[in-house]
This record gives structure tokens, sequence and C-alpha cells, in this order.
């Protein structure tokens, strides 16, 4: 699955330590989620849609629409 | 735009917190294991009662240990579950095909010394934290 979390992440000058915190998840999650190497869980995804004030389809995109 | 988030390490805390707990409670029940393994020949003189104390003590010090683990295991966040689940599962396998493979050997006289289960839970260990170590790198 895609994201945009990199990009959102950067728009607000955060690195990933700050957004692991706010998360509550480790920093590796956060490299993770952003490298693709790890699909969030719907929790998390509702959760990092919250606080980028956008909805899950706007942060992460399946790649079989893509 | 440079907005910071809000700055909570409650989480992280709670981690360190739950991890020295499980450490404490791994080496407490160790420690419960060698005064029980060791104690009837070099402390009392293999008399019954007290080793039958200390092996009650460590069992309840196990007992504590594997909720001091269930705690740690609730902490964690979503990823790090996903590699402990994994490693335990590799371990569990592991153990089980590893276990009774071994145990036939030894039951057709095939290994040169004796099968024990320190054998076992010294492998269980070893491919435990080689899955550790395998989901640290696939997810790094």
């Amino acid at each position: 699955m895609k994201n945009r979390l990199k990009v959102l992440r950067a728009a607000r000058d955060w690195t990933q330590a700050d957004l692991a915190v706010v998360l509550e998840v480790s920093r590796q999650t956060v490299n993770a989620i952003e490298t693709g190497k790890y699909d969030p869980s719907l929790p998390l995804a509702f959760r990092l849609a919250r606080l980028f004030g956008l909805s899950i389809e706007d942060i992460f995109q399946d790649q079989a629409e893509v | 735009m440079s907005t910071h988030p809000p700055d909570t390490h409650a989480w992280a805390s709670r981690m360190i917190r739950t991890t020295l707990g499980l450490a404490a409670w791994t080496a407490a029940w160790v420690a419960s294991l060698a005064l029980a393994a060791f104690g009837p020949g070099v402390l009392w003189n293999d008399q019954p009662a007290p080793t039958v104390v200390a092996i009650a003590f460590s069992v309840l010090v196990g007992v504590g240990m594997l909720f001091a683990n269930k705690r740690n295991l609730q902490g964690l966040d979503e990823l790090q579950r996903t590699i402990q689940l994994q490693a335990m599962a590799w371990s569990l396998g592991a153990g089980l095909v590893g276990g009774c493979a071994w145990s036939l050997f030894a039951r057709h006289d095939l290994v040169g010394f004796e099968a024990e289960i320190g054998h076992l839970i010294a492998f269980m260990g070893l491919v435990y934290l080689a899955g550790c170590v395998a989901g640290a790198l696939r997810y790094r």
C-alpha cells in the first residue's frame, strides 16, 4: 500500500521520532509505514488521518487502484 | 508550515517500565530456578521439604514472569507485536519439530549424549532471538 506519510510529515517539519511520540508507536514503525514495508492497522490509520486532518484515503492508496 | 506535535513520551516511558519489569522478573525466575536446581545439593543436603518450597517458589516467580511478559507484549506497538508474534511462532514451531526429532535421535541412541530439556530451551531461545533480529531487519 502506497502512502503520503513522508510528504505530510515533512510539510509540518516533523521528524519520524516526533510523529512516533504523538502516535505512541516506535520510530521504527513510522519508518516501516513510510517505506511501505508495513501496513498500519485501521485504528492507527484513523489516528494518522485525525492527526493530519485528512481522510484515510487521502493518506493511503491501495496499489491495486493506482 | 512548521508546527510541532504535542510532546508526550508516556508510551515510551511505559515501554521502558514494562521492559525493565520483565527483565527483573526474568532474572528473579532464573535465580529461583538456580536455587531449586543447586540448592538441594549445595545448601540443604537434599532434604525434601526445602526442595519442594524452592520449586514452588520458582513456579510462583515464573507465573509473575508470565504476567510481566503479557504486560510487556500489550505495551508494544502493533509492528513490534507482529515481530514478536512471528519470532514466537518460529520458536514454538522449531521447538516442537526440533524437540520431537531430538527425542527420536536420543531414543534410538543416535546421539552421543542424553537429550535434556535444557537443550530444547536453549534451541528455542536461539530461534526466538534469530526471529526477533530477522523481524527487526525486515522492517528496518
